[in-house]
């Protein structure tokens, strides 16, 4: 479970140019939950969504994943139960790295680095199993570097290299956002499997009100700052498409 | 054939800082100025334990410490004080002036009729085939430590640093540790290319380094070049690529020389060539877009 408490961020404090970002959010996400988080630009998502991950601290409040504390815990060891998908493919994999070496480092996301040589024969095997699973016929190119995939293929790509290693958050930041939308709807209907395979507690931010229509099993509204509506899954079954638009009348 | 046997001699010492400009350049994308500084560290250190009469066992490791710790200081700078990586190599490299000054005593340390590394072992009576020989070991075994290193968990974490830095925190890598180790690496390289060409020209000087930079850049650079255009990715081509791209370097050089060339213009020329292998790709990507 991830316990959110009293967030608050403000960047700048004090200065001519002081945002408050977030202003005291708490939730509460249960574990195996996937929770879509809507709301306008400047409404504070990606923010909250960058606390959870430890990529930017908050100004008050804590954050607790499992029970334990991470408040103040970098994003590099908060990894050990996260895996992320970036908006931009581009930043989402090592773009001058191959497929393969770039799965190697999915694999040992919760383990240290160390001195010995992990691409091997069985592993080169085992990655090619699992992104043969996608059916885009990328098993036989992992010794390409990432950059000559396309977007689509990428975000496909971050995803399963999200379920590499043992996995229990998985935060998506617009994953679609930079996708036509044939590929958007290959990375979503992904994305949608691995969480349900791997019951995934799930962070889904987007734009696009029809995926947050159709995936999650919760969904909450952000504006400046705070949560203004919180939709359970009950509720989230009774909702009709029509009155996500209606939120941003 | 002397004139490009020395060439590539000359080459293969400087195939160090290729090395170590390779590295800083996959985890900072720009190269490491400190380079500069610490190849003259190499090769004042060799310089003066030379003078000191200590062997061989102890001189490398010690100047592979010393580039090291260099390294580690323009890492530490960048990382832990949020200073720009183009200005912490260039503070450290500066302040490393002063430190060979005082670690060599002197400007110039002449090394005639000390024995060095080369006079140490005779596989062949021809001097420079001999010196071709051990320094042809010498990289081989350096290209191996490092190809290796590059292929490890260790490696691909240090190679992904430069590309994405969110993604690679997001997948558990500590990338400032990542940083100041790199540039450790990529200087103690750059202090054994001090070790070899001082032990190679039988002087240290402290003037040796300025400008040396260049030299790692343009190797690094005609190697990327051969690497998109054959769209090469494993790890053993491309270190054997920038090794060739300090020899490929040091030939233009000499053959500059071997034309005429007043040397008062080599630098000039150094500086034009690598502008033109710089400049030439993207002017002809340019007109194809």
């Amino acid at each position: 479970m991830i316990a959110i408490d009293h967030i608050h961020k403000v960047f700048n404090k004090g200065k001519a140019n002081q945002v408050d970002a977030l202003n005291g959010i708490d939730l509460k996400i249960n574990n195996g939950e996937f929770l879509v988080i809507v709301g306008s630009n400047g409404s504070g998502k990606t923010t909250l969504l960058n606390i959870v991950a430890g990529s930017v601290l908050p100004t008050s409040g804590t954050i607790s994943i499992d029970g334990n504390d991470v408040t103040d815990i970098p994003d590099y060891k908060r990894s050990q139960w996260i895996a992320r998908v970036l908006q931009n493919p581009v930043s989402g994999t090592a773009s001058d790295l191959s497929i393969i070496d770039n799965f190697r480092l999915a694999a040992i996301r919760t383990k240290p680095k160390g001195l010995s040589i992990g691409v091997d024969e069985a592993f080169k095997k085992l990655v090619k199993e699992k992104i043969a699973t996608l059916g885009m016929g990328l098993e036989n190119k992992t010794d390409q570097p990432m950059d000559t995939l396309s977007g689509g293929q990428r975000q496909a790509l971050t995803l399963l290299m999200s379920i590499m290693d043992s996995c229990k958050v998985l935060l998506l930041d617009e994953p679609t956002a930079a996708l036509d939308p044939r590929s958007a709807e290959v990375v979503m209907k992904t994305a949608d499997k691995l969480i349900k395979d791997f019951n995934l507690t799930t962070i889904l931010i987007t734009h696009n009100l029809k995926d947050a229509y159709n995936y999650g099993s919760r969904i909450i509204q952000m504006r400046e700052g705070i949560i203004l509506k919180d939709i359970n899954t009950e509720k989230k079954a009774e909702l009709k498409q029509n009155d996500l638009f209606d939120w941003f009348g | 054939m002397d004139f490009y046997l020395t060439a590539l001699l000359q080459g293969l010492c400087f195939s160090g800082i290729a090395l170590g400009i390779y590295i800083s350049m996959k985890i900072f994308n720009i190269p490491d100025i400190t380079t500069d500084g610490s190849y003259t560290l190499g090769g004042g250190f060799t310089g003066i334990l030379l003078l000191h009469n200590q062997p061989t066992y102890i001189i490398l490791p010690a100047v592979i410490l010393a580039g090291a710790i260099a390294g580690a200081l323009t890492g530490i700078i960048h990382t832990k004080l949020k200073i720009n990586a183009l200005l912490s190599g260039i503070l450290v490299m500066y302040a490393l002036y002063s430190v060979n000054l005082k670690i060599m005593g002197r400007s110039n340390l002449p090394l005639n009729g000390i024995p060095s590394l080369f006079s140490l072992i005779n596989f062949i009576t021809n001097p420079n085939q001999n010196t071709l020989l051990i320094l042809l070991t010498f990289v081989v075994i350096i290209t191996l430590i490092i190809g290796y290193l590059l292929k490890t968990d260790f490696g691909i974490a240090m190679r992904a640093t430069g590309n994405s830095e969110t993604m690679i925190r997001a997948l558990g890598v500590n990338t400032d540790r990542m940083k100041i180790t790199g540039l450790a690496i990529a200087n103690a390289l750059t202090a054994v290319s001090g070790y070899l060409i001082t032990q190679y020209q039988g002087y240290a000087d402290i003037s040796m380094g300025i400008g040396i930079v260049i030299y790692g850049l343009g190797s690094v650079i005609i190697a990327e070049a051969f690497i998109n255009w054959f769209k090469v990715t494993s790890v053993w081509i491309s270190l054997l690529l920038v090794i060739s791209g300090a020899i490929i370097f040091q030939f233009v050089l000499a053959l500059t020389l071997s034309v005429g060339i007043d040397p008062i213009f080599l630098k000039l020329v150094t500086a034009a060539f690598v502008l033109l292998i710089v400049g030439l790709p993207r002017l002809s990507f340019n007109r194809s877009a």
